[in-house]
């Protein structure tokens, strides 16, 4: 297979995968807020609730793409693609088996780090862009946020490493693998609650959704935005909170692994394990999306300063002790 | 280069303690008309350092209808619409003041049956309205499920007024001297002539039941959460001498420990036969005062059962002339609304309408206490606070 070739069959492939991620996640979420709200919309109308994502995209394109006079023109359109292309940048190094993967980086963890942080850059711009007030609180509030979070996720992360020896993505998993156990169990337990949470601030969901709070700040940096550029945010979102949640299946849930069956069929059973591994996880902060209010961004920098990165500090301390003395 | 050296001049001296804060212009910030949590069309003008509020200024008007004005040119009997849409959320309580000052005006004894009937109808709407409250202000805080759930236990109250008014929101459904007859029960001739449609007792009893759960399910779900009490607890603290320079009224006074409840006070609606707690707060922060008003729904519950099982049996109506003419002279008469004291001053000259018509509403006075209480708070603080006061902008406008 030429290079040209090979390139296109794995952009064609991180599409539908990142795009039916959305659209599970999508559904699953609508449905459980159907659910525990008891809406009967999302329920029973149209084939029982299931095209609705279809008709939210439906209504979306239809809409006007509206960009108001005095807006940066060029930054504020180029806003939504940065916040898609680092998305679809993260899936790059995630393995759902030990041959299927877009590429296996030596320093996949880092990469996928660095990568994470650009969407905030995207939230940013759009917030700054909008020549609005409400989204520029918004933009700053990310900003804020990002820096708060990003060093718990990252330290968080740097446990497994140091567990791991490696910062490769199937070497984590291979090392999992060798243990028996994965990660959340085996050592690194605090690190996953704290990868989670970290996670959630950086998909500004509930309960850390103050870049958009929509009861404060309107829609935050989304606010000016309409028609597929709003789509292109809302999509974004959830590719991202499936990613994210995939990414936190491979470090710390074992992946595609799963004990008890051959190891030669990985090929076969390895996206149907990740992809539940996945769901599961998205599963939970659906619930807690549905079930939490919204902290005060001076809460959530407690939060990070002096629980968050204390406790993943006091982690890698842990971790390293562990790993001279045995 | 020569300005340094002149003698005149002062000679140039870093100093070495110098402030890094910049100085920095405060932002005017407008939330709203158009705003998602300002409850329709309030306006404030907020300035903002960054998240922090310097000043706020609400601005009103936006909704003004000028009911006050519009009662002057209307009939006695006319004016019960226009009251109903005051607080729309309460739409039944905002009848009883005015129809007791015109009949305090006339000297009309009201039947016993018909108060009993009101004081029902009045506790129905004053749970609907919490209802409203608590779904809202959880969303306001942030909690994406609870409204959906309030939405739900308030449309059974509603069915219930409906049942018996003909309207969900707007009943009209007070009359001088009584009140009207019951939709859907049959003839209105006089000899067979029904208030109550059939089953609303059963009906009331099973829907009261399951308002007492949904206040546990609140209680549960939106107190017991640890999220919910760091954002509202020691937040938007009113005092007690605040609140009673400001004049507000209702659970926002309780909240603040003031155990004022005009329903003990007065005597508008028979509210002495019946056994409830005033439930009063202790810090008079935003937790309070979500908390009093569920504690309201569940003591209104208790009066709606305890009324059902004492129902004295009677006419609706006493007789009143077909023309209503009240005499001269002027009453005010003041009740306790689900948002505070309601009052209307009712001045008559004699005629088939009031001369003028003064409408005292709970939420205008509650939200003058805004620009004191906001100062120096954070911006979601404001949302949590404004939220709390739970205001209906018809109700501030009129």
């Amino acid at each position: 297979m030429s290079f040209g070739t090979e390139i296109l069959v794995k952009v064609g492939v991180v599409l539908a995968f990142a795009l039916n991620g959305a659209v599970i996640c999508t559904l699953m979420d609508v449905k459980a807020s159907a659910w525990m709200q008891r809406r009967p919309g999302p329920l029973h109308v149209g084939l029982r609730g299931f095209i609705f994502p279809l008709a939210e995209v439906i209504k979306f394109i239809q809409k006007e793409d509206i960009v108001p006079t005095k807006v940066d023109k060029t930054i504020f359109k180029l806003a939504p693609a940065f916040i898609l292309f680092s998305v679809f940048g993260l899936f790059v190094v995630v393995p759902i088996s030990p041959t299927l993967v877009v590429v296996d980086l030596n320093l996949g963890v880092f990469y996928l780090l660095a990568i994470s942080t650009l969407s905030t850059l995207g939230v940013l711009i759009a917030g700054w862009s909008s020549a609005n007030k409400y989204s520029l609180m918004g933009g700053l509030r990310a900003a804020g946020q990002l820096i708060a979070y990003e060093l718990p996720l990252i330290l968080a992360v740097v446990g497994v490493v140091i567990q791991a020896e490696t910062m490769s993505m199937v070497g984590i998993v291979e090392k999992q693998i060798e243990w028996g156990l994965p990660f959340a169990i085996a050592g690194q337990g605090i690190a996953f609650v704290i990868f989670m949470i970290a996670a959630t601030a950086e998909m500004m969901r509930i309960p850390f959704d103050m870049p958009i709070g929509e009861s404060e700040l309107v829609m935050g940096f989304m606010t000016e935005y309409s028609g597929i550029r709003f789509l292109i945010f809302y999509i974004a979102e959830y590719i991202n909170m499936f990613v994210m949640c995939a990414i936190a299946a491979t470090i710390f849930l074992g992946g595609y692994h799963v004990p008890l069956l051959p190891v030669e069929w990985v090929n076969f059973y390895g996206p149907v394990v990740l992809l539940t591994k996945t769901l599961g996880l998205a599963f939970i902060l659906v619930l807690v999306r549905w079930s939490f209010p919204r902290f005060r961004e001076d809460q959530l920098q407690n939060i990070a300063w002096k629980i968050l990165i204390p406790l993943s500090l006091l982690n890698i301390f842990v971790t390293s002790i562990m790993k001279v003395v045995f | 280069m020569d300005t340094t050296l002149d003698p005149n001049n002062k000679p140039f001296v870093s100093d070495a303690s110098v402030s890094v804060e910049i100085e920095t212009e405060d932002m005017t910030l407008n939330i709203g008309p158009q705003h998602p949590s300002t409850h329709g069309v309030l306006r404030l003008v907020a300035k903002v350092d960054g998240e922090k509020i310097s000043s706020v200024e609400p601005v009103l008007g936006y909704m003004h209808r000028g009911y006050e004005k519009l009662a002057e040119v209307r009939t006695y009997p006319q004016i019960t619409t226009l009251v109903n849409r005051i607080d729309w959320v309460s739409g039944f309580a905002n009848e009883i003041p005015f129809i007791a000052a015109t009949e305090k005006l006339m000297e009309i004894e009201v039947p016993e049956r018909a108060q009993h009937i009101r004081l029902i109808l009045t506790e129905m709407a004053r749970i609907a309205s919490h209802f409203v409250f608590n779904g809202a202000y959880a969303l306001e805080i942030g909690a994406l499920t609870p409204i959906f759930l309030a939405m739900e236990d308030r449309e059974r109250v509603l069915d219930l007024i409906e049942s018996v008014t003909g309207g969900r929101f707007h009943p009209n459904f007070n009359r001088i001297g009584g009140i009207k007859p019951a939709a859907g029960a049959g003839p209105t001739t006089k000899k067979d002539i029904q208030d109550l449609p059939a089953g609303f007792y059963e009906e009331t009893r099973i829907v009261m039941e399951k308002v007492l759960e949904g206040v546990e399910r609140f209680e549960n779900l939106v107190g017991g959460n640890e999220v919910f009490k760091v954002r509202t607890k020691n937040i938007g603290i009113i005092t007690k001498e605040m609140a009673e320079d400001y004049g507000v009224s209702g659970p926002i006074l309780r909240a603040s420990g003031v155990k004022f409840d005009l329903r003990t006070k007065t005597d508008f609606l028979p509210y002495e036969k019946f056994d409830f707690e005033i439930p009063i707060g202790e810090n008079g922060d935003c937790y309070d005062r979500w908390y009093v008003r569920l504690m309201e729904m569940k003591e209104s519950a208790n009066i709606i059962l305890q009324a059902i099982d004492s129902m004295p049996s009677g006419p609706l109506q006493t007789k009143v002339p077909k023309v209503i003419k009240v005499p001269k002279g002027e009453s005010y008469v003041r009740t306790e609304n689900p948002k505070g004291e309601m009052g209307f001053h009712v001045i008559s000259e004699g005629g088939l309408g009031p001369y003028r018509l003064k409408i005292r509403t709970p939420s205008f006075s509650n939200i003058s206490i805004l620009p004191e209480l906001l100062e120096g708070q954070l911006l979601p603080d404001l949302i949590a606070i404004m939220g709390s006061l739970d205001f209906v902008l018809g109700d501030v406008d009129r």
